[in-house]
């Protein structure tokens, strides 16, 4: 595949490895040893596994998969929003494959359609709008969620619902946005990363500007990558060479796909349907101040949490789970006691085993298949 | 749903609500050009040009001048190991 076939060149990988080993073995990082990195994105921590990069990497070099999974830190009580929409007869309920899975309180939303309920998974929120189109006696709800990458087609497709005078679209928006997350994991004193490995696809949407505090104020490198192996590998190197240098700067692995201004046209139509949220909680993280959007009044009407009246009331995961500080980097998944247990990809108790880009999924499917 | 995914632009479906064709490893799915159209151009402008897309979307128009460069730096670090050997 074009663009992406080149950079999986196992030659190249390892020469990248020789540089990360020699810079490792640098007097500067060797006192600060071990060092932390933490790859921000769902998309990195899957890339990761994959290729069962960390075997490869020096000891002295920790990777910390950090919380940039949207499915994994949706919070339970917003699985079961989700539900109590789902379950009305004259609703058609639509979302990603990804949310299909995860644990509510009680329920994931795949048990809640064997049970007979209409739901449907969608590849793109335009398809649930045109379910709308095609079935105007029932009301159909998307639910929206992910980053800055997702947002964009949310935004547009509200805009076309509107312009199109579609009226039994709603959408349910839980969709989150990692920027004041990255400050809420900076300012907490048990996480200590020393540089970031960042997300390449919302920084395609948002541009390079809004990570500008972590090096100016954290003083902290930060590399947007690709997502393949050698982006990964070269953006780790990028990020030794500032440690040793004592620069901390924002820098563009990607460039091929991430431009520095980001996507203007998307950041419009984000800025146009939605605003901040005072809030938002993350599974495992608690809450978050202005870390998620909702829609603007404008778009009062498609709204599903004033359509079904959403009160929702906060579920607390069990407490033999570790999702917190596994996305804290407190806690390696296979330290969790509940991992391969109480806990897999089959039967999920925590969100970090839901999603292919989760850190205990990845972890979980890929050491399998080493052993295997 | 995160993972982004390159494909060509290979025909437009229709203009009017700027969808096109793009080919993926050989699938050909529709997506939606209003995020890298310039306002007021031609969709079939983009005919051939390579894009990242996201959940029906096109996010981003690949620079292949950028991809090169990238590769080319991976290159010389090659070509400067076997220097040393
Ligand atoms: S193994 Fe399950 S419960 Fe434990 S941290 Fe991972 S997802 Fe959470």
């Amino acid at each position: 595949m074009k663009f992406v076939d080149e950079f999986r060149d196992p030659a190249l990988a390892k020469q990248l490895l020789t540089r990360i080993a020699q810079r490792m073995a640098s007097p500067v990082l060797q006192a600060r040893a071990p060092i932390r990195i933490m790859e921000v994105c769902g998309g990195h921590t899957h890339s990761i596994f994959r290729y069962g990069l960390e075997a490869l990497l020096p000891q002295t070099l920790e990777l910390i998969h950090g919380p940039g999974c949207p499915v994994c830190v949706l919070p339970r009580e917003h699985v079961d929003d989700c539900l109590a929409i789902a379950a009305q007869p004259d609703v058609i309920f639509t979302t990603f494959g990804d949310a299909m899975r995860v644990p509510g309180s009680r329920q994931t939303l795949q048990q809640a359609r064997a049970g007979g309920a209409d739901i449907r998974m969608v590849y793109s929120p335009l398809d649930a709008l045109q379910i709308a189109r095609e079935n105007p006696q029932r009301r159909v709800v998307f639910f929206g969620l992910g980053f800055e990458t997702t947002m964009p087609a949310t935004a547009l497709t509200v805009q076309q619902a509107v312009g199109k005078q579609v009226d039994n679209f709603f959408l349910l928006c839980h969709h989150i946005t990692i920027v004041p997350t990255l400050k809420a994991l900076l300012d907490d004193e048990d996480v200590c990363v020393d540089a970031f490995i960042g997300p390449g696809h919302v920084s395609m949407v948002i541009g390079l500007e809004p990570y500008g505090f972590i090096a100016e104020q954290y003083r902290k490198p930060f590399i947007i990558s690709g997502f393949e192996p050698l982006d990964i590998l070269q953006s780790i190197l990028m990020l030794l060479d500032q440690l040793v240098e004592g620069r901390a700067e924002v820098g563009n692995q990607y460039s091929r796909v991430v431009h520095e201004q980001g996507n203007i046209q998307a950041q419009q139509a984000v800025a146009e349907v939605f605003e901040l949220r005072e809030r938002s909680a993350w599974r495992g993280l608690g809450e978050i101040d202005q870390s998620g959007v909702r829609l603007r009044t404008r778009y009062a009407a498609l709204d599903a949490e004033r359509e079904f009246a959403l009160r929702s009331t906060r579920v607390d995961d069990p407490a033999e789970c570790r999702c917190g500080e596994v996305l804290k980097g407190q806690l390696q998944p296979q330290q969790c006691p509940l991992f391969g247990s109480g806990c897999t990809p089959a039967q999920p108790m925590g969100a970090l085993m839901v999603s292919s880009e989760g850190a205990c999924a990845a972890c979980f499917q890929y050491q399998r298949n080493d052993s295997q | 749903m995160c993972l982004g995914i390159p494909g060509e632009i290979v025909a437009i479906d229709d203009a009017a609500t700027l969808t096109a064709v793009v080919e993926v490893s050989g699938v050909r799915r529709r997506v939606n050009l209003a995020c890298v159209l310039p306002t007021g151009a031609d969709p079939a402008s983009l005919l051939g040009y390579w894009v990242l897309v996201h959940v029906g979307f096109a996010m981003s128009l690949i620079d292949a001048e950028e991809a090169h460069q990238t590769l080319r730096l991976l290159a010389e670090l090659e070509a400067f190991a076997d220097e040393v050997r």
